[in-house]
Order: C-alpha cells, then sequence, then structure tokens
C-alpha cells in the first residue's frame, strides 16, 4: 500500500526521484503511467485525469504521450534495433505522425535519434537487440521512448546495469535529447551522484503528503 | 496487421520449439487426411470395379464372400458351380448374357482366371468402360493367357512370354503344373481394378491343366502331356461363379429369386451393388474407429501446441511488459497469442497437406500394386477441407487459454519487469 499525499512534476521539468529500491516508486511509475489505477485519489497527467478514463482509453494515452524506460531487459529480443526503436509507432498514430512530421519517415526519425544517442555505427540498426552490449540497449531504450516527440518520458533505474563512466554518458544524452524533443522527464534512481544534472529532486520518502495532482 | 509481423517475429525466435509444434500438428493431419483419403477411395475404388453386370452367381456361400472373390479375388471360393447348372441358366430367356469365371490357380501370386471371350465383351469398370488392349489379342488357343497390366509390368513379361501356373493361390506354392505352360498372348491396359492383378486364361486351359490331377496333386503314373490334352473333350465339369446380364433390369429381382430357388444344387444370386453396400455397413465401425482415433491424435498434436505455448508464456511476460510499456493494450496481447496459435495451427495444418501429397506420391503405386486401389492426392475433397477447417477451429479455441492467460499477466503484471 502506497500513500502519495501529492506529487507533481512541471512541463519540461527534469526531475530525479531518489529513494531506495523496493520503496514502492515503480509503483509510482505504473500509477503515472495509467496502467494501474489509485485505490483512492486522482492521477492527471498532461492535464488530463487518468483515473476518469477507461482501460483502452489509458492504454491510448501512454501509447501517445508517454515513454517509458526500465532498469534492464528493454528490448524484444527477436527484433533488430530499428524495430525495437520504431515500436511506439506501431501503437500510436500520433507518435507516428510527429515521427514523420521530425524528419520525413518513422525509420529516418529513428536513425536521427540512434545518431545523437551515439548508436550510428554502419549495419547496427540492423542488429538483432540481444546482439547489443547492456550500454547499447539501455541507449536504443533511450530512442525508443524519445520517438514520437511524448511529452513525458518515465525512467526507472535505468543506469544501474552500466558503469559509472556510461552512466554520466547516457544521462548527458537523456537530458539533451528530452530537451531537444521538449520532453519531461522523471527519472527514478537510487544512485545519488546522479541528482546534479536535473532541475529538481525529490527524496521519495520524504514526499509533503496531500492529494496527488502532476503536471 | 501491426500485430502479425510481431507475432511471426516472435515465433521466428522460438523457432525449434515452433518447428516441433508444427511438426506435431503436421504429422496429425497428415494422418487425419490419410485416413479419410484412403476410406473414401477405397470405396469409389472398390465401387468402380464393376458395372453392367446385374446380378453375380455362385455357389451358396455369404453374400460378402461371393462378391468378394469373384469380383475383388479376395479369399477363396467355398464350392463350386456344377457346368449344367450354368448352361440351364444361360439358356434362360431373361439373360442377356453369361460370362462364366473359375479360380483357384496362380501364377506369382497373381490369381488365374478361367472365362471365356465374353468377358473381354462385357465386363464393364468404372463408368462402364470396357477392357482395351495395350497390345495382342484375346486367348484362342488352350494355353494363351492374356495378362493384366500390373502383372505384366511387375514380371516385365512381354508377348510370347512363357509361363508355368500354380495350383492353389498362394504367392509360393509347390504344386506347379508345370508340364503345361501358358504363353502370353494378350496385355490389357490399366483399369485400376483387379483385373488389372489378374492373369486370364480359356476354361479350356484351367480344364486341361486340372485333367490328370485330382485332389490338389497330380496323380501318379497318369500324366499326359499338352499334345495328348489338346485331344480331349476340355469342356468344364464345375465353375466358380458367373457374371450375369439380363434383358430387361426389371427383371433383376425375379431372377435372383429363380436362381436362389435353384432346383438342381443350391445357388446364390446377388446384386453386386446392394453387396458392396452391405460391406461397407459391416466396414463402418471399423472406419469410423479409425476416424475417430486420428482426430484424437490431432487433439494430441493440438496439446502439445498448449504445452509450448503455456511453457513458454511464464518466460515471455518480460516481452508482455515490454509491449504494455510501448502502448499495447491487454486485448492487442490477447490478439498477438491467440495469432500465435492460428499461424501455428495454420502451418501445421499445410504442411500435413504436403506431407500427405508427398506420401501418396511415395506410397501411390505401392498400394496400387498391392491393393489395386488408386489414391488421387489433389485435391482434397470438401469433406476434407470440413476436417481441415476444424483444425484450425480447434486451434484457435486451444489458442485461448494461453491468449487468455497472457492477457491476465499483462493485466497483473503491468510494467513490472519480472526477471
Amino acid at each position: 500500500m502506497l500513500d502519495i499525499p501529492s506529487f507533481t512534476l512541471a512541463a519540461g521539468e527534469r526531475l530525479f526521484l531518489a529513494g531506495p529500491s523496493g520503496s514502492g516508486k515503480s509503483t509510482l511509475l505504473s500509477l503515472i503511467a495509467g496502467i494501474s489505477g489509485p485505490l483512492e485519489g486522482q492521477v492527471a497527467v498532461l492535464g488530463t485525469e487518468l483515473t476518469t478514463l477507461s482501460g483502452p482509453a489509458r492504454d491510448h494515452f501512454r501509447a501517445d504521450h508517454l515513454g517509458v524506460i526500465f532498469q534492464m531487459f528493454n528490448l524484444l529480443p527477436y527484433l533488430t534495433v530499428l524495430e525495437n526503436v520504431t515500436l511506439p509507432c506501431r501503437f500510436s498514430v500520433d507518435r507516428r505522425s510527429r515521427a514523420i512530421a521530425m524528419a520525413g519517415s518513422v525509420p529516418a526519425e529513428a536513425r536521427r535519434l540512434l545518431a545523437h544517442l551515439g548508436l550510428n555505427e554502419p549495419g547496427l540498426e540492423h542488429r538483432a537487440a540481444a546482439e547489443l552490449s547492456v550500454g547499447q540497449q539501455q541507449r536504443v531504450a533511450a530512442a525508443r521512448a524519445l520517438i514520437g516527440r511524448p511529452a513525458l518520458i518515465l525512467a526507472d533505474e535505468p543506469t544501474s546495469a552500466l558503469d559509472t563512466d556510461r552512466r554520466r554518458d547516457f544521462i548527458e544524452l537523456l537530458l539533451q535529447e528530452c530537451a531537444s524533443v521538449g520532453a519531461a522527464l522523471l527519472f527514478v534512481s537510487h544512485d545519488r551522484a546522479l541528482e546534479r544534472h536535473f532541475d529538481r529532486v525529490v527524496e521519495w520518502p520524504a514526499l509533503p503528503y496531500g492529494l496527488g495532482r502532476e503536471t | 496487421m501491426t500485430l502479425f509481423p510481431l507475432a511471426a517475429k516472435s515465433l521466428w525466435n522460438r523457432r525449434l520449439t515452433s518447428a516441433l509444434v508444427v511438426m506435431s500438428i503436421a504429422l496429425s493431419v497428415t494422418l487425419l487426411l490419410g485416413v479419410e483419403r484412403l476410406r473414401t477411395q477405397a470405396r469409389s475404388s472398390f465401387a468402380n470395379t464393376l458395372s453392367g453386370t446385374d446380378l453375380i452367381i455362385g455357389a451358396r456361400s455369404s453374400p460378402i464372400n461371393l462378391l468378394l472373390y469373384s469380383v475383388f479375388r479376395i479369399g477363396d471360393p467355398t464350392n463350386n458351380v456344377r457346368w449344367a447348372s450354368f448352361q440351364a441358366i444361360a439358356a434362360h430367356p431373361q439373360i442377356a448374357w453369361t460370362v462364366p469365371l473359375s479360380l483357384g490357380d496362380s501364377h506369382r501370386g497373381f490369381r488365374v482366371l478361367g472365362t471365356t471371350r465374353d468377358y473381354f465383351q462385357y465386363y464393364r469398370y468404372g463408368r462402364s468402360q470396357r477392357l482395351q488392349w495395350v497390345e495382342g489379342r484375346e486367348f484362342v488357343e488352350v494355353f494363351d493367357a492374356v495378362l493384366g497390366a500390373e502383372v505384366a509390368e511387375r514380371l516385365g513379361y512381354r508377348l510370347g512370354q512363357s509361363m508355368v501356373i500354380a495350383h492353389g493361390a498362394g504367392e509360393v506354392s509347390f504344386a506347379l503344373h508345370d508340364d503345361k505352360p501358358f504363353r502370353v498372348v494378350g496385355i490389357l491396359a490399366r483399369t485400376g481394378t483387379p483385373v488389372d492383378q489378374t492373369v486370364h486364361v480359356s476354361l479350356a486351359g484351367i480344364e486341361a491343366i486340372h485333367v490328370d490331377w485330382q485332389g490338389g496333386t497330380p496323380i501318379p503314373g497318369q500324366q499326359l502331356s499338352a499334345e495328348q490334352v489338346r485331344q480331349l473333350d476340355l469342356t468344364p465339369k464345375t465353375i466358380t461363379a458367373v457374371l450375369v446380364g439380363l434383358k430387361s433390369k426389371t427383371a433383376i429381382f425375379h431372377m435372383q429369386r429363380e436362381i436362389n430357388e435353384f432346383a438342381a444344387e443350391p445357388l446364390l444370386a446377388i446384386l453386386p451393388g446392394l453387396t458392396l453396400q452391405q460391406l461397407w455397413d459391416m466396414l463402418g465401425v471399423a472406419e469410423n474407429a479409425l476416424l475417430v482415433v486420428s482426430g484424437l491424435v490431432v487433439l494430441v498434436g493440438l496439446t502439445v501446441m498448449l504445452t509450448a505455448l503455456l511453457t513458454g508464456l511464464n518466460e515471455r511476460r518480460r516481452e508482455m511488459a515490454i509491449l504494455r510499456a510501448v502502448g499495447a493494450r491487454p486485448g492487442q496481447i490477447f490478439t498477438l497469442m491467440l495469432g500465435e496459435s492460428l499461424a501455428l495451427t495454420l502451418c501445421g495444418a499445410a504442411l500435413g497437406v504436403l506431407l500427405l501429397q508427398g506420401g501418396l506420391l511415395w506410397a501411390g503405386p505401392i498400394l496400387e500394386g498391392r491393393l489395386g486401389l488408386t489414391i488421387a492426392g489433389w485435391p482434397p475433397s470438401n469433406y476434407e477441407w470440413r476436417l481441415l477447417m476444424a483444425v484450425l477451429g480447434c486451434g484457435l479455441l486451444a489458442g485461448l487459454l494461453p491468449a487468455w492467460r497472457a492477457y491476465s499477466y499483462s493485466l497483473a503484471d503491468g510494467m513490472t519487469l519480472r526477471i
């Protein structure tokens, strides 16, 4: 049981949510993503009351507006890098058309993002996701979360499988791309060394109590 | 349509398991369709063996037995018909033609049939087709023989070939009529009936090789040469059965009763079509049992699929969570899983049909040679299409379970990745 009095995130804001693992941060992300609903209270994302939406409508909302990066194993191993990146465009017409607006076609936008994230070595986009190193996989996951300009990126300990140098590179690339597509970033981690990159830091167990709301 | 490439790639990723599942479904479908095909083709092949004959007359035994030995060369006659009785029947005013048949000898496993030249004129098969000649002519001399197509092909006999007839119907016989060899004078075209596996000789020929025999062995010290035998009266004393054509079809039942009440000896007259139907009624139970068993094998095949999908599901919860995170609805996850079951069943069924075609191509000539059964491969009959549809339906039905499990996992797990 998780009791979140209030929690807000501004548009385009880059927020670092710090707290030990197992403290329910993932549950918060599930609530924001509209995958699980709260027993009580409200969840609003981008001005939309998720709690008033039907299940399929929440799924649509997530597909259109949210990008998600997990701790590890982000990719479908049987798809190529390019197919993994373009996956959200299969499920969201909005993101598909935004990706086309950005670069002319969905694969072109995927290549653009991959290149920005330092994955532009020739032939890489056609390799199976399972063949990549963990660091590469996380960057592919970031490209997937960013494609089609979602308004909010949820990142659940995306750097915990990376070594320190790669961790910093990854964060910098992610922040840079979030800024360039104009997405807010909710970054969950227990690694306090990363918090200096962010606009705001929220200490998980010390959330102020009150009614939950986000923007 | 966005889901289909995903399902295909996911299946390809698990291609060893998928291939085994497809194979098990394919084999079960092959069995099911094979049994069905054999059943229907055996029926039509049997039904095509004889046409235009109104009655078959033989010594009194069971109607099915008479039909089997006289037309299909299966089993042995129990008793013979006296020549005098045959002549009396042949002279009946209602009767248009008669073809006497005399069985009991063989040549290297092929039955030898003693008959008259009327056989080549009146015997009809399929849709009233007459026997055609590949080469040669009817038998004229006592020791002339006419071969069915399969006999000539399997033994490689040409016209003028000399052949020795064995006593009895077995493949290997120690009692040979080797003092009186026959000569091949004609070869018949292929008919797809037991005629192909028959050596035809004249009734006089059958009589000639048995003149100096008694009780299945030569009478010691009384052997006659072929030349001496030719001088004798070779009218047979008995025959095995008679094919009869009537002047008017309306007289069939009247004629049948008259023969069944024949005073001189106990005879049996049967209507070939009706007796064949009785045979099918008798075999129906076994046929259906076979079909049920092959249906169960299909269920086993589908259970293999169900096991594979359900076992794989736990490992694929992460896959489901990723799909959910990028915006897949639980309904789409359900469809994805159902699509996989359908794809596996579809591939299995298609491969099964192909395997059957291949199998028939390979086994067809063997079946034709051994059993005189012509089994056509393509196209599947309406009933077979319905069977295939039923298999697909069952596959879809079986797919509901893993699809439902995946659906409820995707609801319960949300975006939590279980590693």
